[in-house]
Order: C-alpha cells, then structure tokens, then sequence
C-alpha cells in the first residue's frame, strides 16, 4: 500500500517536472511579451518528433538527441517570435493569441503530414533497471528527467542573475519600455526568451516521449493546456511559481488517478485551472488577489467601419439560399447544411467575443450541452424534437451562462483561458457521467430531425429548417445589437471601468450575452446531434472552438452578416477543394494567421 | 555653433491628431536647458520623440552630429543619450544595484562601469544605503534619484528628464534640483520637460515655453523668469482663464 503511494508520488513529480519545462517557458516569454503562447505545445510535438527522427533514423546517442532537440525547437521558437508577435506590435491586444492558435494549428498539421497522426514509439536511451525503495521503485529515467527539470532551473536562475541578456529579460519583463531606454534591444530579448521557451518546450516533448513510450501529434494542445494551469497556480509570469505550480499539478493529477481513475485526471487539472482563476487569478504566490492592469496600449479589438450590405441583397441570399434545394444537389445541400449549423455557432460567438469583447475558446461546449440536452430529452424522457430542441436552447443558456459566471470579472487572456478550461471540463464531464451520458459510448440512435409529424430527417429538411433557424436568430441578434442592449454590450467592451462609472452592471450584461449566446449555440448543437443521430464527448471538441473562432475572425467580430459568411466560405471552401482535404487545418492556420496581420478587422468589418 | 541636440521642423501625429506643429528646439552642450508647458501642450511627446519612442510624422533630431530621426530607441541610447523617465520607471523587482547597472546595459568597458557606480553613488550617497534593496520598496524621492543615477550609468553626454520633480514632497524637489545642477557641473548636458516653471527656470540657463504643440516663447531662463507672460501663465501673476497655461 505505502509502496503504491510512492510511486504515484514518485509519478506525480516527474509528470510535475515534464510540465515544469512547458510553463517555465510560457512564464518567461508572457514576462516579456504578455503572452499566453497556444503555440508552445505544439513545439513540444516539434520537439518529441525531432528526437524520435534522430534516434531512429541518424541513431543518435542520448546528449546529441537532446542536443538536436534544443536547437530545432529554438528555431521554431525563433520562428513563432517573428511571425506571431514583432509584426503584430502596436496591433490590438487579442492579436497575437490568436497569432500562436495559428501558428499552432499551422505547426501540428504540417508535424501530422510530415509524420502521419499515427502513434510512434520513441525509443528508451535510458537503462531499464529501477532501484526499490520504501516499497516503491525509481527507474533511470526518472531519475533523468527530474535531473534535466533539476538542471534547466539551475541554469535558467543563472541566466537570470547573473547575465547581461538575463538582466535584460527581467527589466523587460518589469517594464519594457524603460528597458528600451536603458538601450535595452526588446525584440532581442522576446527572441531569446521564445528560444529558450521552445528548447525547454521541446526537450520536454521528448522526455515525455520516452516516459509514456509514444507520442503522437495530438499530445500538442493538451500540452499547451497543461503548461498554462501550471502556469496560472503559479501566477502568469511567475518563473518559479511555474515550477511550484507544475508539480503542484502533476502531484495533483498522479494522486487524482490513485484514488479516481485515469479518465479523471485531465478533469482535477481543469477544476484547479477554474478554482485559481476564481480565488487566487494572480497565483499561489501573490500577496494580491485583484487583477493586475492589462496594458492598455490598443484596443483589445481591432476597430473598422462595417461594410454596409443593403437589405435587398441580404433578403436575396436569403431567397437564393432558400431555393437550393430545388437543385438536387444532396451533397452540396449537406455542406450547406453543415455550414448553416456553424453559422449559428459562430453567431453566439461574434456576440460573445466581438460585442461584448469575451473572447471565447471553449465555445463548442455550449453545442455539446445543446446536443445532449436535446438527444437525451428525447430518448430518455420522450420528449418531441420540436420540443426538445427549443428546450435544449433554454438549457444550455442558462447552464452556459451559469458555468462561465465565475469568469466574469475576469478580462482579456484570463477570460480565454477560463472559458477553454470549461469547455474542456464540460466535455470530462459529459465523458464521466456516466449515468446521464452514457460516457464514452456516447449517445447513439438520436431521432431524426421532425416537427410536429412532419419528418425532417432529409437533408433537403434539415437544410430548410437549418435555414429558417438562422434566420429567426440573426434577426433577433441583429434587433438586440440595435437596441439599448446592444449599445450597452459594445460600452462594456470598449471600456469596463467607465461603464461601471455610469451604473452599468457589467456581470448582468455579460449574463446576458452568455444567455442569448448560449441558445443559438445550443439550437446549433442540438440540430447537429438529431441530424447526425450519434454524438459523443468529441464530437465538439476544442477544435471546433477554435475553428468558430477563426469564422467570426473571418467574417469581422460583432458583424451578424460576418459570422455567416465567415461560416460558410470556411466550411464550404474546403469542400469546393476536396482534393485539400488533407491540408485543411493547415488552410485554417494560415487563414487565422494572414487575417490577424493583414485584415483583422475581417472581411465584413468589426461592429 | 553646433547645438548637442536639435530638432528641427517636427510635426507629429497621435492618430488624426497633430501634437507638434513645425517645432523647433536647440540644446546647447553644457547647459541645462527646460521645455515648460501645461498639459496637452506636446512636451511628452517631445521626449518621445528624441527617444525614438514616437517616429515624428515629419521633420529631423539631430545629436552630435549625426541624424537620429526614426532610429530605434536602444540605438538612440547608445549614441549617448540618458534617459530619466516620466514617473521614474524603475525595474522595482530589481535591487537598487541592478537597477543602477542596467543603466549601464549599452556599455560593454567593465572597469569603467565600476568605476562610473563609484562615482554615481558618490553623488547619491543614500543609493549607497540601499544597494541590496528592491527598487520598488523606497520612497519616491529615493526612487527620483536612483532613475537620475541610473541614466547617469549609462555615461551620456545629454540627459532627458521627463517631470522629475513631479509628485515628490518639497524639501525632496529642493535635492533634485541641486542634484540636476550637480550632474550638469560634471558636464552632463541636461534635457528636462517641467511643469513646475519657476523652479525649472530656477536652475536652467534656457528655457522653450511648449503651447499646444508650438513654441510660443523661449530665451535665456532669467529673461523667461522676468518675462510677464510667463509670470502671469506660470509664477501665481493674474492668472486668466482658458488657455493660459497653454
């Protein structure tokens, strides 16, 4: 018994020490450039199939592996610096986050084609022998990965102490504009930090490699998640509250297995994420509980004039939209289809994230809780589609707006952060519950899409119904943006303390927001789940947030007519170009990535 | 005769908005010379400016000899240029001993900057005191003078003080200001923007009145000192309404 306690003791800190190489790195780089990197687990996959390449094809021992990791991982490092932040200088604040979540898909894709998303074995350059202690063992190489977390804090202290550039890092990180006028070079020193960053990053991905004997590129954005919990319990640009908060983490996850089973782990992970950023968002460390300041250099939206589409135009796409199906085209209906289902997410997202200026990365979890409200409805409690689909609108607004609530006085990259921590809680929940949800076998055999008899299941059906829904939504959305509400929603973006100045509830109109939000995109969620009669705790996966994100990027934040049209070109051109099929997400990366830095104000203009 | 810095013909821009109409400025080496003037009158963005903080939307610095219009701030430092900013900016989780040698970042010469801290702390004797100490735990007129040594590290032939005495208690300007005239006996030429216009003319030997992004007055301190408009603007003369400070 106290031998099985060790070793997960002995677990806990070693995962704690692999996470320590991921959040150190996102510790120093949001020091000098205040900036959550999403792209930095993705130099990890870089970094474990750099040292998987190395080992199996050129043999390489142990040191010239790691030696081969460090450097190519610095310069993807290098990389990200020059494309996701130096350009993007003096543009709104949001800009370069999103910049990394290009980057990032840019990134895994082109790893997944390089080496195809099939597992692989990294194999073990560390002896096999573990010594028995107390009960438990400790084997070679976890003795070598706490000796390389061990080692990299020492040098990283040095460095930082006792160097010139380290000097130059921390006055950056202080205040970098009184480092400029110390002669201090910043873009300089964000090189060397995202360098040192992404080497750690990357030497991490291959340590992990070799504990759990497999890697594959999917380990990317959960490796990014993890970096940033650790990072949040230890304070946003705390480097050593980064290493506190790893291995408070990793202790947390191992001894959470120990007593809940593995399927828990990611979920002790994610509740603590929540827990920090609700009680404690500066970190364990920090005497002070309020926020500090976002830097108010730039609008944290970047502002444009809306182009203007007359009413007859709109009403004609919609005449033109609605005679599709007389074309008998069931495929390019099914696109159609799709892309009407993601309109209306992205509609609740260009809400949240452009009008009121919460920018939203866990947004498919509303359709995850619309799909299963409105399929368990009605296969458990016999409730009618036309039912349980406006029922599952009500019920994900107000479990969407009650879940995000805890976020609410939170801003700028705390609310991202927030809301992707929820929206993967959300969907461990839906994998855990298995009571209500079936867990991991999801909910099959939903009912087809109907209305009082008349049987919709089609896709001609589904697609009119799909058609008149968004409709009667982006009206109303579009009617609230106009009114009083609207007006409020936009004031509370712009400027939160001088709204609060002139009375307004910020918490109330948020709820709001969340509310109206909410129901689209459970409407949303719920026709895909009876139009596709099977869902389970993936189908709405972070991917998908992170792709609305891009559509109403896309389109233009805020702009109703934007959303749809960022919804569509992004489903339905991929589709017109299916032999890029397999380049898909790396289009999206690139798109996210042009958008920001030539157009982000999007293709409709921001509202 | 050359001036050490100039500029000449600014025009600058936050946006739509002109800051700086045609502004035309010479600092004489040696001297301490002040830019005054109220808020919104262009004097931050003066600073700016000669940092290569803010690229003016036309006209050229000149220092030394050389253009520095549109160079990058830490290339601007290096040729010579200290800098005392706006509300000090000191590192504050630094020590006072870091903060004084990242003064001295641009300098490669170890031995001189050992020997220029001796030298600094000299003149800042209470700097001594505190060398262990983080910068963001003293006082204000403590950390007055550690950004004044800072800039000093970094051996300048021109400092630019951005409000110095901004927000210290009196008997604290009082240290300042002599300590400015110190640095300047060293042969330190001495850029200061004040709002504070009799004590900056108090000390300086010339001085540039900055109105709404014009130069509406300049000359020798004493003349400015005994001039009525700047009595009336500046000194508690009848003070009109509107635009007076301009």
């Amino acid at each position: 018994m106290g031998g099985a306690w060790f070793d997960y003791t002995v677990n806990g800190f070693v995962i704690g020490n692999i996470y320590a190489l991921l959040a150190v790195g996102l510790a120093l780089i949001y020091g000098v450039a205040n900036l959550v990197n999403f792209a930095h687990g993705s130099v990890y996959v870089v970094g474990a199939y750099v040292g998987w390449a190395a080992i199996t094809y050129l043999g390489t021992p142990l040191p010239v592996t790691l030696l081969c990791v460090v450097v190519v991982s610095a310069l993807v490092g290098v990389g990200i610096e020059r494309i996701g932040l130096r350009p993007l200088h003096g543009s709104s604040r949001i800009a370069p986050l999103l910049a990394t979540i290009g980057i990032a898909l840019v990134l895994d894709q082109v790893v997944q084609l390089l080496f195809t998303p099939d597992p692989r074995a990294v194999p073990m350059q560390v002896p096999e022998w573990r010594i028995a202690i107390g009960g438990g063992t400790v084997g070679a190489l976890d003795l070598l990965i706490a000796g390389i977390g061990l080692i990299s804090a020492v040098v990283l202290y040095g460095f930082l102490r006792f160097t010139k550039l380290g000097w130059a890092v921390r006055a950056t990180a202080q205040d970098s504009d009184a480092a400029q006028q110390m002669g201090v070079d910043v873009n300089r020193v964000n090189m060397a930090v995202f360098a040192i960053a992404s080497a750690l990053s990357g030497v991490s991905g291959v340590l992990v490699g070799m504990y759990y004997n497999q890697i594959s590129t999917a380990m990317s954005f959960e490796a990014t998640l993890k970096g940033i919990v650790a990072l949040i319990i230890g304070g946003l640009g705390n480097v050593p509250g980064a290493i506190a908060g790893s291995l408070i983490l990793g202790l947390t996850e191992s001894y959470g297995i120990a007593l809940f089973g593995t399927s828990y782990r990611n979920l002790f992970a994610f509740v603590l994420l929540i827990a920090m950023l609700v009680w404690r968002p500066n970190g364990l460390f920090a005497a002070r509980r309020s926020l500090p300041p976002e830097p108010m250099t730039g609008t944290f939206i970047a502002r444009s004039r809306p182009v203007v589409v007359p009413r007859w135009a709109v009403v004609a796409v919609i005449a033109l939209a609605a005679l599709l199906p007389l074309a008998g085209q069931p495929y390019v209906l099914q696109i159609g289809a799709n892309s009407l289902m993601y309109a209306m997410l992205a509609l609740s997202l260009t809400l949240v994230a452009g009008t009121v200026g919460q920018v939203s990365l866990g947004h498919a979890a509303l359709l995850a809780i619309g799909g299963y409200a409105s399929g368990l409805l009605a296969m458990d409690a016999g409730w009618p589609v036309a039912l349980s689909i406006p029922m599952a609108g009500l019920v994900t607004a107000a479990l969407g707006t009650l879940l995000v609530f805890p976020a609410f006085r939170l801003t700028g990259h705390y609310v991202s952060i927030a809301t992707l921590g929820i929206g993967e809680i959300v969907a461990l929940v839906i994998l855990n519950w298995t009571g209500l949800t079936r867990g991991a076998i999801g909910l099959g055999g939903i009912p087809p899409l109907e209305v009082f008899g008349l049987d919709l299941g089609s896709v001609e059906g589904t697609y009119w119904l799909c058609l008149a829904v968004l409709v009667l939504l982006a009206l109303l959305q579009l009617r609230l943006l106009r009114s009083h509400l609207g007006r409020t929603w936009r004031a509370i973006r712009d400027d939160p303390v001088a709204a609060r100045s002139y009375g307004v509830s910020g918490d109330r109109y948020k709820a709001l927001a969340f509310g109206f939000g909410g129901f689209a995109a459970g409407i949303s969620g719920a026709i895909t789940a009876h139009a596709y009669s099977y869902i389970n705790h993936e189908t709405f996966g972070a991917s998908i947030s992170i792709l609305a994100l891009t559509m109403v990027i896309l389109g233009g934040l805020g702009n109703v007519l934007g959303a749809v049209l960022g919804a569509t070109l992004l489903i339905a051109l991929p589709e017109a170009f299916r032999f890029l099929a397999e380049y898909r997400i790396l289009i999206y990366g690139i798109v996210l990535l042009l958008l920001i830095r030539f157009r982000p104000q999007g293709l409709m203009g921001t509202v | 005769m050359s001036a050490l810095l100039r500029l000449e013909g600014i025009n600058s821009f936050y946006g739509p908005v002109q800051v700086h109409f045609d502004l035309n400025l010479a600092v004489e080496a040696g001297q301490i010379v002040c830019l005054l003037g109220g808020n919104a009158s262009g004097k931050s963005t003066t600073m700016k400016t000669i940092l290569g903080l803010q690229r003016p939307g036309s006209g050229r610095v000149w220092f030394d000899g050389a253009e520095i219009t549109g160079l990058p701030t830490p290339q601007v430092i290096r040729r010579g240029i200290g800098s005392v900013p706006e509300a000090r900016r000191l590192f504050p989780a630094m020590t006072v001993r870091e903060n004084l040698l990242m003064g001295a970042y641009a300098r490669s010469d170890r031995a001189a900057i050992a020997s220029d801290e001796e030298r600094v702390l000299g003149l800042f004797p209470r700097l001594r005191e505190r060398l262990g100490q983080r910068a963001g735990t003293m006082s204000g007129g403590e950390q007055q003078m550690l950004a004044m040594a800072r800039a000093l590290m970094g051996r300048p032939k021109l400092i630019c003080m951005d409000e110095p005495t901004m927000g210290l208690s009196p008997l604290f300007v009082d240290r300042v200001l002599a300590l400015i005239q110190a640095i300047n006996r060293e042969g330190v030429t001495v850029f200061m923007v004040e709002q504070n216009a009799s004590l900056a003319l108090g000390i300086a030997h010339y001085g540039y009145v900055l109105q709404t992004g014009r130069i509406a007055l300049e000359g020798p301190a004493g003349e400015l000192l005994r001039d009525p408009r700047i009595r009336d603007a500046y000194l508690g003369g009848a003070a009109r309404d509107g635009e007076n400070v301009g």
